[in-house]
């Protein structure tokens, strides 16, 4: 009886600071966040913080991540970034429109680098929810539903600040466009973190997403994303994760795409010490694409779950979906994908594919595919391996006077690569790649010159 | 392709053929479900004193428990207190032929295509007929004796061997194991019983077939399967239930238990009344099957082809204790009209070297759903084993649906898994194809559903292939054989 006290416990525990802060949190903030918290709140108490009976965070035990007393941040602090920290996690030869996030605050003093076209925006979310409010009632919490995930709803209530992207009218941004996340705090720290991107019709544009850790706190960032695709817009989203092993990162990305629209997702995990990342595909209009990809290298007590949907809501649409783990000491990988093609939804082409690489014998992998098909004309399939090595290939390699350390090495980077390759900006792709090689090494995985000493 | 189309709907809109009920006078306690009923169903059956203590210990146990809602499945409310929980013919003299058998009884198996004589006679197959929950008829029971076999109801062996019952029921499936498992665990009221020695190589094919006759009864079948080390047994299952408005209830238990080196076959065909075109009535079917693999290098295959009952909540197990043992699992699931399926299997691999496959084939057509799930769990200290999984869907029509909610565990670096599974429709390239080879269209569906389910029919034994085949409802011109 008394583990189930303790889980309520929690729970009060986050519902009880929501009552507190609930003051602050509306006092300060636009009607436009403010309007969803009351709702978003009764869901999170109806749900709590998930437990491992709750089917979609049955391979995730977050209740001991939730157990210290975090500091919340519901103003935005003062925080100086000094370049080199900034520049320490910079892609070498990568030309970006740089920008920083604090805890999941925009950085007030960002240096401009590069110049953004007429019309696009990167701002602040709460900045553009007091000055722009128009936009953000018709987007805001739209597609982010707060009924199915307490931790979306928890993120509505507490929203404050966060990015915000819009890309207007058939304009294309060739740059990439970087979002650098850091947490730093003098004390164990609970961030939240909301953001929307708006990409218009006939637009185009590449986000690069880094999140990192710059001391040694305790963190749990709980950040939502909502992202609209337009017709005919293309949008490719990157996340290189790369934090400490006692940070909790838990990123729900919710996307809804409409005709001839192209979406590609690419989470990389490279470092974390539990990482959860909601992936909510929903393709509403015809002949659009998806394409979902992921990585993960996980070591000593690490966790990760990709948690992904795919929504095929209209005819002649394709998804694809890659997710390739690599599993160390004792870490624990899960990964859950479903497909749903919603009935009439004929001539649908969906595709997942899961392999994983177990190193040890105490590492573990869950692994839940799903399909749910009500339209006949469609080709379905998905695939999910869990084993090591190929033998034939290493003894293919052996034969030809290659050291069993470097066969095994020249494995794990191809079998990481099928995912890489299809990384298109070509800096990002190298930069990933060395950082792959670097991690399978068992080298330090962070950034390569960070100087922080963290536990990796 | 709208010659395709009427095929097509020809083939998935056949009415159910088994739809008759047997007037024979039968005897039932009145409905309801509370601990008197399951003392009344232990002094009626003359059990053991350790049963009752098992039947209220379940009773007790499923009282507190709830309904499994996870299943992709829409089960209407469920009144327990309604239900007959035992209905026995009459009739219970054991005979010694076939013609003392009430002639009702002989012509209800003819109807549904399976003459007992001529399976005794030709096939060589003892059937041990389960009607309405009390065994009428075990023939080759001498035959077997002789092996030292023992193929009896459940309630005989209580009789006859309630060490041995006591010894083995309730481990693979203990009786709290879920809702239903508990609920037949208090209220089951017959069931085969099968014990195969050490060494022994049952010399035929042991079957039985369940039929729900009485309406409104539920059926509450318990099988027992012990295989004692290097023995080897191949059983059959088949079941059809007439056809009824209001819906019944059958909730079954099969454990199976494979010591050293045993092997063990199962085959289902169930064929129950599925409802009708417009989904009323039909056969609620949540069924519990189990089998430990406690040897090593001991094996278990289950093989089954679905093709009826309103609602499925089936899937077949192995628990892979014993080392090098292996769990197999074959599967056609039909579902058509407003049937749903929620089938699939579990493979626990717990020793070291095992190794387990499942196989699973959907076919959805009218309006159902079809689901496979399944489970397969490698703990860390099961090194060097091996599974793959295939799960692939067909669907026939644009109103039905085909879901896979494959789970999959693995706990250590030595182990190999692979699961795939696809969902299509039949290509037009595929028909164009046979077309082009002078194929028609006809034909050409008939081969390519033929061709699909094939892997899995291979596994059946051939007598119940060739009923599969018939089930399946299909039309495959000259090339069932």
């Amino acid at each position: 009886m008394s583990v189930i006290t303790e889980k309520t416990d929690l729970s009060l525990k986050y519902i009880s600071h929501f009552n507190e802060a609930k003051e602050l949190l509306f006092a300060d903030s636009p009607d436009v966040l403010n309007q969803h918290r009351k709702m978003a709140f009764q869901d999170f108490v109806m749900q709590g913080i998930p437990t491992r009976k709750n089917e979609n965070y049955k391979y995730t035990n977050l209740q001991p991540k939730f157990l210290p007393d975090f500091k919340f941040l519901h103003k935005n602090e003062e925080t100086d970034a000094s370049l080199a920290e900034i520049f320490s996690c910079n892609v070498p030869q990568l030309n970006t429109h740089l920008t920083l996030l604090f805890n999941g605050w925009f950085y007030q003093k960002n240096t401009k680098s590069g110049k953004l076209p007429e019309g696009a925006i990167l701002e602040s979310l709460e900045k553009v929810a007091k000055n722009n409010p128009g936009i953000l009632q018709k987007y805001y919490a739209k597609i982010a539903e707060t009924g199915a995930d307490p931790l979306v709803a928890f993120n509505t209530a507490m929203a404050k600040d966060g990015y915000f992207l819009y890309i207007p009218k058939n304009v294309i941004v060739e740059d990439p466009i970087q979002i650098i996340n850091m947490l730093k705090s003098d004390k164990d720290t609970f961030s939240t973190q909301r953001n929307l991107v708006i990409i218009e019709q006939g637009a185009s544009a590449k986000l690069i997403i880094c999140d990192h850790t710059l001391d040694l706190n305790q963190y749990v960032n709980n950040s939502v994303t909502e992202i609209f695709i337009a017709e005919n817009a293309n949008f490719d989203y990157y996340t290189v994760q790369n934090q400490h092993n006692s940070t909790t990162s838990i990123n729900s990305v919710f996307v809804q795409q409409e005709k001839n629209s192209n979406i590609t997702t690419h989470t990389v995990s490279l470092h974390g010490g539990l990482i959860r990342n909601n992936l909510k595909i929903l393709i509403n209009g015809g002949n659009a694409e998806a394409n979902m990809y992921g990585m993960a290298f996980l070591d000593k007590n690490q966790h990760i779950d990709n948690f992904t949907q795919v929504i095929h809501a209209k005819p002649h649409c394709r998804s694809n979906q890659i997710y390739k783990y690599v599993l160390d000491d004792k870490s624990t990988g899960a990964f859950s994908g479903k497909i749903h093609v919603v009935r009439d939804a004929q001539k649908t082409n969906a595709f997942q594919r899961n392999n994983n690489l177990l190193l040890t014998d105490t590492a573990t992998m869950q692994t839940k595919p799903q399909l749910v098909i009500d339209a006949d004309d469609v080709k379905c399939s998905h695939g999910a391996t869990v084993g090591q090595m190929d033998e034939q290939a290493m003894f293919y390699l052996r034969t030809r006077g290659v050291d069993e350390e470097k066969a095994r090495m020249i494995m794990m980077n191809a079998f990481a690569h099928e995912v890489v390759q299809q990384i298109k900006v070509e800096t990002l792709r190298e930069r990933i790649d060395e950082l792959i090689e670097k991690r399978l090494r068992g080298e330090v995985a962070r950034c390569h010159d960070c100087s922080y000493n963290c536990d990796c | 392709m709208t010659d395709q189309d009427k095929i097509l709907s020809d083939v998935t809109q056949s009415e159910y053929k088994y739809g008759f009920v047997t007037d024979i006078e039968t005897d039932i306690i009145d409905r309801g479900l509370n601990e008197d009923v399951v003392r009344t169903i232990w002094e009626k059956k003359n059990e053991p004193a350790f049963m009752l203590e098992f039947r209220l210990d379940a009773f007790r146990k499923w009282q507190k428990m709830k309904m499994p809602e996870w299943a992709y499945l829409k089960i209407p409310p469920i009144d327990y207190q309604s239900i007959s929980y035992y209905a026995a013919p009459v009739q219970k003299a054991k005979y010694t032929n076939l013609d003392e058998v009430d002639p009702e009884l002989i012509d209800t198996f003819n109807k549904l295509g399976i003459p007992l004589e001529e399976q005794k006679l030709l096939a060589g197959v003892a059937v041990d007929v389960v009607m309405d929950s009390v065994s009428v008829k075990t023939t080759f029971k001498e035959t077997l004796a002789e092996q030292g076999i023992i193929f009896c109801s459940i309630s005989d062996a209580l009789q006859e061997h309630p060490d041995l019952v006591r010894k083995y029921i309730g481990q693979s499936v203990p009786v709290a194991d879920n809702y239903f498992a508990a609920l037949n665990s208090a209220v089951f009221s017959d069931g085969s019983f099968c014990y195969i020695p050490k060494g022994v190589r049952c010399p035929m094919e042991l079957s039985t077939y369940f039929r729900i006759n009485a309406a409104n009864t539920g059926q509450f079948e318990r099988t027992l399967i012990i295989a004692d080390d290097d023995s080897y047994v191949s059983y059959l299952e088949g079941c059809t239930a007439p056809m009824r408005d209001e819906n019944q209830l059958h909730a079954a238990v099969v454990e199976i238990i494979a010591l050293d080196r045993a092997e063990v076959k199962y085959s289902t065909v169930q064929n129950w009344y599925p409802g009708d075109k417009n989904g009323k009535g039909g056969i609620y079917n949540f069924v519990t099957k189990r089998g430990i693999c406690r040897g090593v290098s001991s094996k278990i295959s289950w093989t089954q082809v679905e093709t009826g009952s309103a609602i499925t909540w089936k899937y077949p197990s192995c628990v892979l204790i014993g080392n090098n043992s292996v769990g197999e699992f074959n599967s056609v699931a039909v579902t058509n009209n407003h049937q749903q399926a929620d089938t699939g299997s579990k493979m626990i691999h717990i020793g070291k070297n095992t190794k387990s496959t499942i196989i699973s084939k959907g076919i959805s057509a009218g309006k159902s759903d079809n689901s496979y799930r399944g489970l397969v769990k490698i703990m860390p200290g099961a090194t060097n084993s091996r599974n793959f999984s295939q799960c692939d869907s067909l669907l026939l029509n644009d109103t039905c649906g085909a879901h896979t909610f494959p789970y999959i565990e693995v706990g250590n670096k030595s182990s190999k898994v692979e699961h795939e599974a696809t969902t299509s429709k039949i290509g037009e390239d595929q028909i164009f194809y046979c077309n082009q080879r002078g194929i028609d269209t006809e034909k050409a569906i008939g081969m390519i559903v033929n061709g699909y389910v094939k892997e899995v029919l291979n596994k059946l034994p051939m007598e119940f292939a060739v009923e599969a085949q018939k089930l399946l409802q299909i039309s495959l011109e000259g090339s069932v054989g």
